[in-house]
């Protein structure tokens, strides 16, 4: 039903049951926000977006105050622009001014409203009791003096990621995001996959640092620094730098990456088509004795972190198959240092994902001996890239290093969510019928959607296959099996919504559109790839001839294959 | 502590505050094992029944004296100075607010309101209210209980 309401004077017609937000944003009138996640339960725990009705006493949020027939509304009066300024001025009481020495410094959502509220001095001082940052995590640091307590952490973590690692404790001025008994992070229920990074609007939650120990590598003569990347990182580099995300920026990225002083570059979606061929071998052969089914695929650190704290019981549907990541390192570290003439313990793996949970995954691979040295983020590239002093735009592309140096458009797919499966299956068909999918794009699994299914006919046999991203869903999903779903033969599970191209260690300030372009980016790949199937990846046919064995043997079990873990969070 | 859990059979979110009450009524504390049952019981995380737990000021998660001293510290009593039973207190069993002391005998805390304004300032020990006290008062009601022996 439509209705008629007044903003500023203009006559705008909404429907029932929109907040007066929705409606602000559709005819372009911007309000500040702080608390405000679209896709989440509003709180109007910051009333930053309040605004002015005429007829009520009291100013309204915009964010959770449904539009009604009669309103007249004030977005900027100077009545509202005073109660938003003293707002960000009461936020500012109890936060630090150490924003020059702030890890958000330039991005911090708070700073930008003090900005824009014209806040120019300290008016009000509050006592800061010391507060001790979290900082034994592999993955994430917590420093909750930075925090405004405008929950979004904590109902991503509940709504999206639905662990709720995360959450207010205590009351009134000594409410603090905290976790259970105050262990920290690192001892709680976090699956690492840092979705609180990516909406925290202030420095209180950050990835932890591996820079430095980066850069020390680099620049130690002893190591043999290489550098692996994943498949969304071209895209998001791109956009940090302004450049056209083609073909082209791939080598781009390799170039520079060999101007940080990195002795060789490895692209992960060479890994991911191994992951692909050693999981496709392994699903025909579970199909077979139609056992452990639906295959619950791996190659998320976050899902994995999940299903060994949390549903111990679902560990034997898991893929036993390594991530892409660890798959990479494990090759570096026993083939590439032989033919390279370099020592296995000199060989200084990076690995740059769009991932916080990679950081944890490399630390606690099962193995003594460190798989991946160091991990760093998107966020972290870019940094780098400035610290070195690269420039990105004026480098002359490098062509891939010789050894490993191609991979399918398939395996590129990993970074969203369905692109797993999809490659997958397109594998899984040939290995059963020696045929290829046609057409080889699954419609069904493409796209920005929270859960995907699809049936496909292999070999005479209907497959039946689900890709879920957001962890939340996926533990809807899993619960569902578990109630007695059946006919379920694959699920692909993504911890962060719509897989790595949301990944917690993406750039500051993804939104919907970097979703969609990173999304296109991926698909177009896969368009204009000549290899677009795992299996006709001619370095991994010949890594499984010269250094592997065929997929799914005891050879391969005992170098891509891992343990689940058996940990136990509270 | 099970037939407590047997009455909440059904995993409802909002069966967790009268959970937690009758499992502090009989255990006389919460600790991490208790939260991690009832996590289990209502499919709760842990990390949310802690929320709650450190909201509310009747949840605690020390062990009680036997001897359990709760001072008043709403507004009422406040201006009636409760703060100096407080500092009182402190001073007699050498304990903290929150704590307990090291005879085990007593705990104190403190207590936002417990509804008795008219009379304040309020003090409770185990299940007996003390109003309008003098501090002297309170100094030989404190002795005679450390005194007791039983």
């Amino acid at each position: 039903m439509l209705l008629t309401i007044e903003i500023n004077g203009q006559q705008v017609s909404s429907k029932r049951g929109e907040t007066i937000l929705t409606v602000l944003n559709r005819i372009g009138v911007k309000v500040p926000t702080l608390c405000h996640l679209s896709n989440l339960s509003p709180t109007g725990a910051c009333r930053m977006c309040v605004v002015e009705v005429e007829g009520l006493s009291h100013l309204v949020p915009a964010c959770s105050h449904q539009v009604e027939e009669w309103m007249r509304i004030h977005t900027h009066s100077p009545r509202v622009l005073k109660a938003r300024k003293t707002l960000v001025e009461l936020l500012l009481a109890n936060h630090p001014d150490d924003c020059l020495y702030c890890d958000r410094n330039g991005t911090c959502e708070l700073q930008e409203l003090s900005e824009e509220l014209q806040v120019r001095e300290r008016k009000y001082m509050s006592r800061n009791k010391p507060v001790q940052i979290d900082k034994a995590c592999p993955s994430i640091q917590r420093d909750p003096a930075k925090c405004v307590l405008c929950m979004r952490c904590s109902r991503v973590c509940r709504e999206i990621v639905g662990v709720s690692a995360i959450d207010a404790v205590g009351r009134g001025s000594h409410t603090r995001i905290g976790t259970s008994y105050n262990r920290g992070l690192n001892f709680n229920a976090c699956v690492r996959c840092g979705q609180c990074i990516m909406v925290c609007p202030t420095g209180a939650l950050t990835e932890k640092k591996s820079i430095q120990q980066v850069i020390e590598a680099l620049s130690n003569p002893d190591l043999y620094p290489v550098v692996q990347f994943s498949p969304t990182v071209p895209a998001a580099i791109a956009e940090e730098f302004g450049l056209k995300s083609s073909k082209d920026i791939l080598n781009l990225l390799r170039a520079a990456l060999k101007k940080m002083g990195f002795r060789q570059s490895f692209d992960a979606s060479m890994a991911a088509d191994i992951n692909i061929m050693e999981e496709a071998a392994l699903f025909l052969d579970r199909l077979q004795k139609n056992t452990k089914l639906p295959l619950l695929t791996s190659c998320c650190p976050a899902w994995v972190r999940y299903i060994e704290v949390f549903r111990p019981e679902f560990a034997t549907y898991l893929s036993p198959v390594k991530s892409p990541q660890q798959i990479m390192g494990t090759l570096i570290k026993q083939y590439i240092t032989s033919s390279a003439g370099v020592k296995p313990g000199k060989v200084f793996v990076v690995s740059v994902t769009p991932c916080t949970a990679g950081k944890s995954e490399a630390e606690s691979n099962g193995s003594e001996t460190r798989l991946v040295d160091a991990v760093i983020t998107i966020r972290e590239l870019i940094r780098m890239i400035r610290l070195l002093g690269i420039d990105i735009s004026n480098l002359d592309p490098e062509p891939a290093d010789s050894a490993f140096s191609i991979s399918s458009s398939s395996g590129r797919l990993f970074g969203i969510s369905g692109g797993h499966l999809e490659g997958l299956i397109r594998s899984i068909n040939f290995m059963s019928s020696g045929q290829e999918l046609s057409p080889l794009k699954i419609n069904d699994l493409r796209g920005l959607k929270p859960k995907k299914e699809a049936k496909v006919r292999i070999n005479k046999q209907s497959v039946n296959v689900v890709a879920v991203s957001g962890l939340a869903n996926a533990i809807g999903f899993i619960d569902e099996i578990a109630n007695g779903r059946e006919n379920i033969h694959i699920v692909e599970v993504m911890a962060c919504l719509n897989g790595c191209i949301n990944g917690g260690g993406q750039r500051t300030g993804t939104d919907e559109k970097c979703l969609k372009s990173r999304m296109k980016a991926l698909y177009d790949i896969d368009e204009e790839e000549m290899v677009k199937v795992a299996h006709k990846n001619p370095v991994v046919n010949e890594l499984f001839e010269k250094f592997l064995s065929g997929p799914n043997s005891q050879r391969n079990q005992e170098i891509l294959h891992k343990t689940p873990l058996k940990t136990s969070a509270i | 502590m099970d037939h407590i859990f047997e009455k909440y059979i059904l995993k409802k979110p909002e069966n967790l505050i009268p959970l937690l009450q009758e499992i502090q009524k009989e255990n006389g504390y919460l600790t991490d094992e208790i939260i991690e049952r009832v996590s289990a019981h209502l499919n709760i995380p842990t990390n949310k029944i802690y929320g709650v737990a450190t909201f509310y000021d009747q949840f605690r998660f020390k062990q009680k004296g036997k001897y359990h001293i709760q001072v008043c510290r709403g507004t009422s009593c406040y201006l009636c100075s409760s703060t100096s039973y407080l500092k009182e207190i402190e001073k007699l069993l050498k304990v903290k607010a929150g704590s307990l002391s090291r005879d085990k005998k007593f705990s104190f805390e403190t207590v936002s309101c417990m509804g008795g304004c008219s009379q304040s300032p309020v003090i409770r020990i185990n299940d007996k209210t003390y109003h309008h006290l003098s501090l002297a008062e309170l100094h030989t009601l404190i002795r005679s209980l450390r005194e007791k022996t039983e």
